[in-house]
């Protein structure tokens, strides 16, 4: 039988850490950083490269001693998104890593996008540095918490509360609807009757005032099977259809039940199913849906 | 119908799920700008501005007319909001063209905007107020009823919706500026997409778009270049709980109709409109306005779309441009209308162009569709 393998953690760190001596170059470009400016460093050619570097890359010369301040804000080249941000990483939520070319400058710069999902990160993406507090600031590039997108929208929140009466109309309908009966507004004029009760004509403006109790079975005019989930609806799919109570002249919005929706037919006879009395408010949820009554269709 | 009136300047945005590079200011100046530049004219031209949107609750902006009057260039002058929901953009152009007609001014710039991705039209369309019955889900839940009667009436073939549906997305893709454009769209690809508010299905229903639409309108002394002339312009509304109303074909669209064909001396539409942008949201209204606005008999309608006559090589194309099918940035999509009408006569639709396009017809409805604005325009002064 073998032994166990033998195992152990090691963390091999230089006490203190390294002391890192920055030369001309690279200490220029941290105290700005100190300082809350990013700068470049301008080559023999007249490019300026951020973060600077002390010899051209290219051609192996020094670079020029002219320090050119940049950004702060840029424009995103490419980026990789870290979704399990490690011990050490600059942010501890997911973020993106991102060649970042300020403006102003010729090369871009690695640094962290705070965004708030892989998909708000595109090419062209503006981004401006998010500073850690002058007190912290130390001459590093960590001094740069990360770089945030640039603000292009916002939320407006807007509420108005305010108190609704149902009116006088509305009022004296939803008190029969609390009793369990449909009262409609006889134009005596143009003799058409009208449901929910109101108290003037549309057609031809006159005021209405005989009330007439509808009873509470009707036809199915026409209807939509909604597949969208709604809160009023009990399910998915619902029917919404066009009831023409007996009696009435126009039709009422209302939900179909006790039926599959697509047995749902024009010319359904249906009555209404209504809330238990003990449960029944000045509201239309007193009426719960319409149900088939079984009777032969109408032709319509 | 007053003094001549023509629209020598059209101007639109691209059509798009969301304009995120622009504020609503931005987007409507762009379309502004646009029409202004086709006119040869800028804002010191204009003798007053005409605004045009869906309710406010659209974008949450109470009374965007006045936040918007800089970015129009309307200091010190004259700046009217209309509102009459889904026709808005027709009627925003009709009243520009009464204060020409009018002798009120001489140049009117008409806008007219939705910026859809700032909320959610369903929900702004479906508040639902205590003591309201109401079950209507969005548009599509309130016109899904009166297209399943249609079909009913008219025994058209389940096949009609589709055949819309797929004809106007390929037109959309002549149109630089439709939002909508899926190459190869053909029936299949219509039909395998969900019923959302059965009869209508996913790809038979319009977008939401961000958009705006501009125009220049003139006296007949201010034009320039290459004018559309207004033939006849008419609005009229109903109630919408009137007994007897007739859902399907409403009266209000076909007193509207008949007014602006009386108008423009139009006895045959089919015959002597050339080429015509009406409002169709969902793609059954094809064929129910076809009937409503005299091009078909009642109840035969869909034989028009059936057989080609629609289509861009039909012998009356409607809705070349794409429609509102293809582009939906409500407020505007009925000025949109207007305008690509007035580029038809004007004969500068570019590619969705057709052919010797003399007299067209810009349409647009609203509400529980009973607000209905028209306008014929012509390449010839009335």
């Amino acid at each position: 039988m073998p032994s166990e393998p033998l195992v152990a953690e090691h963390a091999l760190e230089f006490p203190g850490g390294y002391t890192r001596t920055t030369g001309p170059v690279i200490g220029r470009f941290l105290t700005e950083l100190r300082d809350g400016r990013i700068v470049g460093v301008r080559t023999a050619e007249g490019r300026v490269l951020v973060p600077p570097l002390e010899y051209e890359p290219e051609t192996g010369e020094p670079v020029t001693g002219d320090y050119v301040e940049v950004g702060p804000a840029g424009t995103v080249m490419s980026w990789a998104w870290v979704e399990s941000p490690r011990k050490g990483h600059p942010l501890d939520r997911p973020f993106a890593w991102a060649l970042i070319k300020l403006d102003g400058a010729d090369t871009a710069l690695v640094h962290a996008v705070g965004a708030d999902a892989a998909k708000a990160m595109r090419p062209g993406l503006r981004v401006r540095p998010r500073w850690k507090p002058e007190a912290d600031r130390v001459g590093h590039i960590t001094d740069i918490s990360c770089f945030v997108p640039e603000v292009t929208a916002m939320v407006a929140h807007i509420r108005m509360e305010y108190r609704v009466r149902p009116g006088r109309s509305l009022s004296r309908f939803l008190e029969g609807v609390r009793d369990g009966v449909f009262l409609a507004g006889r134009c005596t004029h143009c003799d058409k009757v009208y449901v929910p009760f109101r108290t003037s004509c549309p057609e031809c403006g006159s005021a209405i005032s005989e009330e007439v109790e509808l009873p509470d079975t009707g036809t199915v005019t026409t209807f939509a099977i909604n597949n969208l989930p709604d809160p009023r609806a009990p399910q998915v799919p619902f029917v919404s259809a066009y009831i023409l109570l007996d009696g009435a002249d126009v039709p009422m919005i209302a939900l179909v039940g006790d039926v599959p929706a697509h047995e749902v037919r024009q010319g359904m006879r249906v009555k209404a199913v209504w809330a238990p009395p003990e449960e029944r408010t000045l509201s239309m949820a007193n009426i719960r849906w319409f149900a088939p009554t079984g009777e032969p269709d109408v032709e319509l | 119908m007053g003094n001549r009136c023509a629209v020598i300047g059209v101007g639109q945005t691209r059509y798009q799920t969301k304009r995120r590079d622009v504020s609503i200011a931005g987007l409507v100046r762009e379309a502004a700008l646009r029409a202004l530049e086709d006119a040869g004219l800028t804002f010191k031209d204009i003798d007053a501005v005409v605004i045009g949107k869906a309710p406010d609750l659209f974008e949450g902006v109470m009374m965007p007319e006045a936040y918007l009057a800089d970015a129009l260039g309307a200091a010190g002058k004259p700046m009217t909001r209309v509102h009459t929901a889904g026709s808005v953009g027709g009627s925003t152009a009709l009243v520009g063209a009464s204060l020409i007609q009018g002798g009120v001014h001489d140049r009117v710039l008409v806008v007219a905007f939705e910026k859809q991705s700032e909320s959610n039209a369903t929900w702004a369309l479906s508040t639902h107020l205590p003591f309201n019955a109401s079950l209507v889900v969005g548009a599509g839940g309130y016109f899904a009823p009166h297209i399943r009667e249609y079909m009913r009436r008219s025994a058209a073939p389940d096949h009609i919706g589709t055949l819309v549906a797929v004809k106007d997305r390929q037109n959309a893709l002549k149109n630089p500026y439709a939002h909508l454009r899926i190459p190869g769209i053909n029936r299949q690809m219509v039909e395998s997409t969900p019923m959302l508010w059965e009869p209508i299905r996913y790809l038979e229903t319009c977008p939401s778009s961000d958009g705006a639409c501009a125009m220049v309108l003139a006296s007949e002394d201010k034009v320039t270049g290459t004018p559309a002339w207004v033939h006849g312009t008419a609005m009229r509304s109903e109630p919408m709980a009137r007994a007897d109303r007739d859902t399907v074909s409403p009266q209000a669209g076909k007193d509207c109709a008949a007014d602006v064909y009386r108008q423009a001396g139009i006895t045959d539409p089919r015959r002597e409109i050339d080429v015509a942008e009406v409002y169709v949201p969902f793609s059954w209204y094809e064929p129910m306005w076809l009937e409503n606005l005299g091009f078909a008999p009642e109840g035969e309608g869909w034989k028009l779309t059936e057989s080609g006559s629609t289509a861009l090589d039909g012998d009356i194309p409607w809705n070349a441009s794409g429609g509102v099918l293809s582009s939906n940035p409500i407020g505007a999509s009925g000025l949109i209308r207007f305008a690509e009408a007035a580029q038809q006569v004007r004969g500068m639709a570019g590619e969705h162009q057709v052919d010797g396009a003399r007299t067209a017809l810009g349409h647009a409805y609203g509400g529980g569709a009973q607000f209905f604005a028209m306008w014929i325009v012509g390449a010839q002064k009335p």
